[in-house]
Parts: C-alpha cells; sequence; structure tokens
C-alpha cells in the first residue's frame, strides 16, 4: 500500500495534496475496487465544493463509488482527460489519476499517512 | 430449476422463530368476519362444461387472422409471424417471463439477448443495445432519463417534436413528473405542417434532449440529420423513435447521427394481442452506455477459453448503484425480445426489406386510391412510409362503424390526439392487406361519402 507522507487521507479514502490543492482516490480505494472502468467527475471548474460533497463517480468490474472532497474550496482545475482513461485510477492514483484542483483548500476531517495507514491495517482485519 | 416447498418441520422451526404458535396467528389482524367473506359464486362447473362455456366466450372474439381486413396502426402494425416465432419462444427452456441471467446455467438465455442486441444494433446504426424495455414509449421516457443523467440534471429542457407518438409523450409527462423539467413542442395544437428543422429554435444552452419520431406519427419520412447538427451545436442530444420495420428500407438514425435510438419492437414478429405486452428497443453510442438503463449482455471467454456470455457493466445498474443510477427499471422483455431475434434472424437483411417494400408499395396504393374519393383526401404531401394520414370529412368514429359492418377496422381515430386532424385517419397498410383487402376499402369508403 502506498501512503505518500506529504499528503492528507480521508476516512471514505480520498487523498488531498496540500500544495498543489489536487485530490482523488488513495491507493487502499483502488486496489480495494479492483479494476476501474468508468469516471465521471460530477463538478465543473468554477464550482465551489464543500468538504464532503460528492466530486466524482467510478465504477469498477465488481463496485460502483462515489469519490467525496477532501477539502473543500472553489474547483480550479478538473482532469477531463480521466474519463477516457479510468484505468489511470488503478496504475497511478496519487499522480496522473488525479480528479480536481481547489483553491484556497479547507480541509475536514482528515489525517496524516502514518494515521491512514493504521486506519487502512484495522479494516483489512 | 427445481421448486421445494419447504416441510412441515422446517416450517414449525420457521414459526417459533418469529413468535407465533400456527400460521392462522399470522392473519389475527384481519377480523374473523372478513376473513372468508362468503362469496355469490355460481355451482361448480365441470372441466368439459367450462371449456364449453371458454370457447363460446372466445368464438366471439373477431380477430384480424380470419374475421377482419385490418387498416388499424398507430404504433402496433399487423404483420405476417412466420410460426417458427411462436415454435421457439414455447420451447421449455425460453418459456419463462422471468429472465434467468445467472451465466452459470443460462448461456443460452444470454446468448439469445446477446443477438438480440447486436440485431437491433445493425437494424438502427448504433453501437449499443440493451437487453430491452417495456415497449417503445417506455423505452423513450428512459432516453429522457440517461439524457438527464449524462448532464447531471443541469440542462432542464427536453424538446420533444409534436408529431412523436401521442401516448408515448404522455408516458414522457408521467416518467418527468418530480423532476422539473419543462417540455418544449409537446403540444397538440402545434402547425403539423411544419418542417422537423423548425424545432431548432426550441433548442438551447439548456436542452438536454431532443425527441423525434423516424417515421413520424403520421407516416412521414424525413431526414433529420440538419436538425441532429444542430441539436449537437447547443451540445443536446437527439433520441429517434423508429419503427423497426421502417429501418430495413430507409436510412438509419445512426447514420443520421443520432445519439439514441428507441422504438417497439412489435412489429418484429410479436402478435398485436389487446395491445400488448411488447418490447422497447434502445440503443445508443458507445460514450453512453454507463448512463444507458436496463441491462446488457456481452460476449467473453470463460476459464475454459470457451466463447461465454455475461451481464455487461452491472455496476451501473440501479441494484447496485441505488439511488445514483440512470434509472430504476432494469426489467426486460426477454421472451419477446428473443422473438423479434427469431423473426429478424429468419427473415434476414433481405427479407426484411422485402417486408418494409411490401408495405411501402401497398400503402401508396391505398393512398392514391383512396384519395380519388369524392370528399377525400391525404392530408400532407410528403414521402410517408406504411401509413398516412386521410382527410375523410365527417366524424372518424361514424366512419369506422360502417367499415366494421363490411368486416374492416378502420384507420385511427386523429382527432381524438390532434384537435385541427377532427374527421381525419391514420390510415396503415401493412404486407398482410392484399390489393383486393384495399380495394374493398376504397369501396366501401366510396359509399360512405356518397351517403
Amino acid at each position: 500500500m502506498n501512503t505518500p507522507a506529504n499528503l492528507k487521507y480521508t476516512k471514505s479514502d480520498e487523498w488531498f495534496d496540500p500544495a498543489s490543492g489536487a485530490m482523488g482516490l488513495s491507493d487502499y480505494a483502488q486496489s480495494q475496487l479492483s479494476d476501474i472502468v468508468f469516471v465521471e467527475i460530477l463538478v465543473d471548474e468554477g464550482d465551489t465544493v464543500e468538504a464532503g460533497k460528492a466530486i466524482a463517480s467510478v465504477e469498477s468490474v465488481k463496485a460502483s463509488a462515489e469519490i467525496y472532497a477532501s477539502a473543500g474550496g472553489k474547483i480550479s482545475a478538473v482532469n477531463k482527460g480521466l474519463s477516457d482513461k479510468p484505468e489511470t485510477l488503478n496504475s497511478d492514483p496519487y499522480g496522473e489519476g488525479w480528479m480536481v484542483k481547489v483553491e484556497g483548500g479547507s480541509t475536514g476531517d482528515v489525517m496524516d499517512s502514518a494515521a491512514y495507514e493504521k486506519y487502512c491495517e484495522e479494516r483489512a482485519h | 430449476m427445481t421448486y421445494i416447498p419447504i416441510s412441515p418441520k422446517e416450517r414449525d422451526v420457521m414459526l417459533q422463530t418469529i413468535g407465533v404458535k400456527s400460521l392462522d396467528d399470522l392473519f389475527d389482524a384481519i377480523p374473523v368476519k372478513h376473513r372468508f367473506p362468503k362469496l355469490d359464486l355460481p355451482p361448480a362447473l365441470t372441466e368439459m362444461e367450462a371449456m364449453d362455456e371458454l370457447s363460446g366466450l372466445a368464438q366471439t372474439n373477431e380477430n384480424v387472422r380470419s374475421d377482419l381486413i385490418s387498416f388499424l396502426g398507430a404504433g402496433m402494425y399487423n404483420h405476417y409471424i412466420p410460426s417458427v416465432v411462436d415454435h421457439m419462444l414455447r420451447r421449455g427452456e425460453f418459456y419463462t417471463a422471468y429472465t434467468p441471467y445467472q451465466p452459470e446455467i443460462s448461456q443460452g438465455t444470454l446468448q439469445g439477448i446477446f443477438e438480440y442486441q447486436s440485431l437491433m444494433c445493425a437494424l438502427t446504426g448504433m453501437d449499443v443495445s440493451n437487453a430491452s424495455h417495456y415497449d417503445g414509449a417506455t423505452a423513450t421516457a428512459e432516453a429522457v432519463s440517461l439524457a438527464y443523467a449524462q448532464f447531471r440534471g443541469k440542462r432542464k429542457k427536453v424538446v420533444i417534436s409534436p408529431t412523436v407518438h401521442p401516448q408515448y409523450r404522455a408516458v414522457i409527462r408521467t416518467y418527468v413528473q418530480g423532476m422539473e423539467l419543462e417540455l418544449a413542442g409537446d403540444n397538440a395544437n402545434a402547425d403539423l405542417d411544419s418542417q422537423p428543422d423548425e424545432l431548432t429554435s426550441l433548442i438551447d444552452d439548456n436542452t438536454s434532449l431532443v425527441i423525434v419520431q423516424y417515421p413520424d406519427f403520421f407516416g412521414r419520412v424525413y431526414d433529420y440529420t440538419k436538425l441532429i447538427e444542430a441539436a449537437h451545436a447547443k451540445g443536446a442530444l437527439v433520441c429517434v423513435v423508429a419503427n423497426p420495420t421502417a429501418l430495413a428500407m430507409f436510412k438509419t438514425p445512426g447514420s443520421m447521427g443520432a445519439d439514441i435510438v428507441v422504438g417497439d419492437g412489435q412489429p418484429l414478429g410479436i402478435p398485436m394481442w389487446y395491445g400488448g405486452p411488447s418490447v422497447g428497443f434502445f440503443t445508443t453510442r458507445k460514450n453512453f452506455v454507463h448512463k444507458m438503463a436496463g441491462r446488457l449482455v456481452g460476449e467473453t471467454v470463460d476459464n475454459r477459453g470457451q466463447r461465454a456470455y455475461v451481464l455487461t457493466l452491472t455496476a451501473r445498474e440501479q441494484h447496485i448503484k441505488r439511488e445514483r443510477a440512470t434509472s430504476n427499471i432494469c426489467t426486460n422483455q426477454g421472451l419477446i425480445a428473443l422473438g423479434t431475434a427469431v423473426y429478424l434472424s429468419l427473415l434476414g437483411k433481405r427479407g426484411l426489406r422485402q417486408v418494409a417494400e411490401l408495405c411501402y408499395q401497398k400503402a401508396h396504393y391505398a393512398a392514391a386510391q383512396l384519395s380519388k374519393i369524392d370528399g377525400m383526401g391525404l392530408c400532407f404531401t410528403e414521402p410517408f412510409f406504411h401509413e398516412f394520414a386521410l382527410c375523410v370529412n365527417r366524424p372518424v368514429e361514424e366512419v369506422n362503424a360502417h367499415l366494421l359492418e363490411h368486416g374492416i377496422i378502420g384507420g385511427y381515430d386523429l382527432g381524438q390526439d390532434y384537435p385541427a386532424l377532427k374527421d381525419h385517419m391514420l390510415v396503415a397498410v401493412t404486407e398482410m392487406n392484399s390489393k383486393e383487402d384495399i380495394d374493398t376499402l376504397v369501396e366501401v369508403l366510396s359509399e360512405v361519402s356518397h351517403d
């Protein structure tokens, strides 16, 4: 399991990068979902989102999941190429798999990487 | 599948578990005097007597196979159904109202649906078809749901041509209740002579879907390419409601650029019965497949490398996506969809085209003869397929009553849906109508005009 130390994590398995304002789905989440075949970003550039509100919808071969904003703020960028390459979420969840970026992101209830790793391990048992 | 009833022992365990002594205790809430009300029924009949009575009742029915000539269409058509269709449907492996989807035990059913989907795509010129909906009207309403979901509810307007089947439009109105959608163009008093391109003025940046019918409700055939381009320029999707028989001889909606093509499969080997059950086909482009409602069967290989069929992209369906799914309907018309697949396989590309051409030629012969009658005439001048609006210059109800006395079911009374078309009937002609049938219709209608 990959949990970069520079990111913050939510209990619903999203990550947030305080430096760039980017957010997405954690490595743990993508491995749980298995092969992701569809992603739809539910917000547009310029929208304002609150932490915890749905920003994307993801379907894998076995499940469907909503992805929630790990931080609130004004959407400054949307990864438009993602819907054509949903498998990116499996191969590079913290890089090319970013979903949206927010400006002035205020995080809700988030964990650092150590706490998140522990949280994932607990759920595995 | 084996049906295994519970044993008395199992029943007792179940009763014990929920804490009641007997089955009767479960009905405690119903007052005793209402449990077994006395029904005023006639004495029981023997099987022989019952058969006698039922056959007597059945014989009072009149049907288009032996008793009546029909010129009634308006969405449901009298076509010849090869006996193989019924033979296949009555096979025990298929003859169930419930579609079993488990790939381990249902390869035949799944293959049937896969072939149905492939045939529908070939017919409409589209990429992907679902396993079907209830009928043409519900399939059209599902197109509204797809477009609504595609724009995530942000585009609130649906433009509907007034020449889409009035009952389909009514079903759409029912489906969208509570969705706060604006339905534009859905107006029975609209100018029915206006060209489809004129709908363009109603399409704006808030429009999710434009719906047109092909041929339209009055049988007229238009090329919707320009309208579709105009809709796409505004970012809207276009749904074409098509008659599948017509698709054998006219340009496909897919080649006009349609995003969704739906319709009723009844003309493809399904009897008219009493107006149903039928089957609705739903086809779309690959990029909308995740927003498509209904089941979808795909072809794959099993763990032994053999060709196999399985439900595909199920994560988009409502049992997984719940309230976030496009639609709450996953029911397909498995048995009837299979009937259309058998019909199409049997006729083939050339056979279906032959049926379409017969309908077309006979309808044009009928239209030419009928328009010669004094005081009658065709309502529109556009090219048409196998249906046309005829002005009969007196109440259609009256005309049809007279026709029925001569063993003819007349056309659909257009005045009931379109006030401007009072005293007009929609006449449908198929390969089932012989030249003699058509000449008889002309003769009887000539008498009417002289009354």
